[in-house]
């Protein structure tokens, strides 16, 4: 490696790092994407001059064909799909560092010792990733709806792991090998991937692609032992870290363990309770009385969930707290942890209507407030405003944050109809005595506010 | 030093690192950081290009194109999103600068 290209790798490495650093603040954020995009930029041209000549043309084609393709689809991908367009191209990573290995290996006998061990270990967890993000993918994209799982499970997997391996020892050892061998390698790492994140239920997913995100960054670190590439190394080390940190993260606020939800493969029984009714009276209020509660109250809390995004409501609902606000109402947007589908989700959907982020408080900030609100609007949330959490100790739910919609003097929920949140917990919310329901899909309940807000 | 050693070094350091950049990260910035670092990974890029150029075989030659392949479309697909993603962030202070999507 010449001077040049070491010195383009430490400065795309610094570069990413303060990148990375800056994307940890909304101020700084976009900034500091633009510093990791002209890391990589650098890294990849020095790259050039490394490479020579051999395979250039099929490089090109291949760098052309892969950038186009997933402009396109990067661009056309909607905001509430981000999750799995996340998780795609996150496979693609953990594929791109298999490949590399599987390179590696084709041209046999240039690699020994420990960058080979790491390498193969690389291979095997970006396999994985690659396998297991596609299934994600598909889970998210409502291909498959139930977690799936059969009688052996968790034996056929444990398997699977000691193939792996196994087959990577022999590799290890007994470089060259028939090319069968190598095949079986990756199959198992595959079949792996695939069985691992099958019986993860839709809920679990964003915890999962976050972990199969710092699990790509690590094979990435791996791989650039076996290359010998310092840019790779530290990029994919620091995503591995923060990429695991941040799974942690989502994973407490969104109250699940994270050794549950990839365990999920190696539990044999399913034991899965189906939450029954008590029944309560749901209160329903016409738009117009909805529109007069919200025009002269003094302050409204407006809590969204998944149900507004996937109504496209925002739009509708931010032209709803203009409206209020001329009217000299101080409205807050409270956005729970887990609103939308994984942290930070509903943030960005908010963002896209046009919503100024400090318009928007966390949970911690905001649940102080409840008390002093005259109205909180519920808009297509449910399991994130069920008292239940607090107070009913065997509920499923129980000790999960959640946000104290209930302690506000008015609830107004719009809710299409009478069904159990995607825990399928009954919400007492719902039934309480000073909550009214606007029956309506989230859009048309909020362009009803509007027009109501015209006439009050 | 060996070079086992320094790389260990490098290693943990890194390690060091990604865990301090997150470790103060406001929930709002969890999902974009997610796609931000789901693009910087897309550093694999490199690696894939290298890979390509050592190939000589046609099979080897085939899983380097299939790896630039995979990884420039975690890379510019990975900057795409998150870039989308972060234009929408804005204070109220400067509101109303950009188009509306």
């Amino acid at each position: 490696m010449s001077g040049v290209v070491a010195g383009g790798y430490l400065v795309a490495a610094v570069l990413l790092i303060l990148g990375l650093r800056g994307m940890s603040s909304p101020r700084t954020a976009h900034p500091g994407l633009i510093w990791v995009g002209v890391g990589m930029v650098i890294a990849v041209a020095v790259t050039f001059l490394d490479t020579g000549t051999r395979n250039l043309g099929l490089m090109l084609m291949a760098l052309v064909l892969g950038g186009a393709l997933a402009a396109v689809y990067g661009r056309q991908v909607p905001m509430t799909a981000m999750p799995q367009g996340v998780a795609l191209f996150n496979g693609m990573g953990g594929g791109a560092a298999a490949a590399i290995a599987a390179v590696e290996m084709a041209g046999q006998g240039t690699v020994a010792g420990a960058p080979l061990v790491l390498g193969l270990l690389g291979a095997l967890i970006g396999t994985v990733s690659f396998a297991g993000s596609g299934v994600a993918f598909a889970k998210l994209q409502g291909w498959m709806r139930r977690p799936f799982r059969f009688a052996g499970m968790p034996a056929v997997n444990a398997l699977l792991v000691l193939a792996a391996l196994g087959l990577g020892g022999v590799l290890v050892a007994l470089l060259p090998v028939p090319g069968w061998v190598v095949a079986a390698f990756f199959a198992a790492g595959l079949a792996l991937g695939v069985l691992l994140t099958l019986p993860i239920g839709g809920a679990d997913m964003p915890v999962v692609i976050s972990l199969y995100n710092a699990a790509t960054g690590l094979a990435v670190a791996f791989e650039g032992f076996l290359l010998d590439n310092p840019a790779m190394i530290i990029a994919g080390t620091v995503v591995g870290a923060a990429g695991s940190l941040l799974t942690q993260l989502m994973a407490r606020a969104m109250h699940r363990s994270l050794l549950q939800v990839v365990a999920a493969g190696f539990r044999s029984a399913a034991a899965t309770t189906a939450a029954e009714g008590s029944g309560g009276l749901l209160k329903g209020i016409e738009p117009v009385d909805a529109g007069i509660l919200l025009g002269y109250a003094r302050k409204v809390i407006i809590v969204p969930g998944y149900g507004m995004a996937v109504a496209q409501a925002q739009h509708k609902v931010w032209e709803l707290v203009k409206r209020l606000e001329e009217r000299g109402v101080e409205v807050t947007f409270a956005i729970h942890p887990v609103a939308g589908r994984m942290p930070g989700h509903m943030n960005v959907l908010l963002a896209e209507a046009g919503v100024p982020y400090d318009k928007v408080a966390d949970l911690e900030t905001v649940n102080p407030e409840f008390e002093r609100a005259d109205v909180a609007l519920v808009i297509g949330a449910n399991d994130v405003v069920n008292p239940s959490a607090r107070n009913v100790p065997d509920s499923p739910i129980y000790g999960m944050p959640i946000l104290n919609v209930d302690q506000a003097k008015n609830v107004l929920a719009i809710k299409r109809g009478r069904g159990a949140g995607f825990s399928g917990v009954e919400n007492p919310l719902f039934t309480a005595d000073n909550t009214r329901i606007l029956f309506r899909d989230a859009q048309e309940g909020a362009g009803d506010l509007v027009a109501a807000l015209k006439q009050v | 030093m060996s070079d086992g050693i320094t790389a260990l070094y490098i290693f943990l350091l890194a390690a060091i690192t990604g865990y301090e950049i997150i470790s103060r990260v406001p929930e709002t910035l969890h999902t974009p950081l997610m796609a931000g670092s789901n693009f910087a990974h897309g550093i694999v890029l490199v690696g894939a290009m290298v890979a390509l150029s050592h190939a000589e075989a046609p099979l080897g030659q085939a899983l380097g194109f299939l790896a630039v392949l995979l990884a420039a479309m975690n890379a510019v697909g990975g900057y795409v999103v998150t870039e989308r993603m972060l234009r929408m962030f804005r204070s109220s202070q400067n509101a109303g600068g950009e188009d509306d999507r």
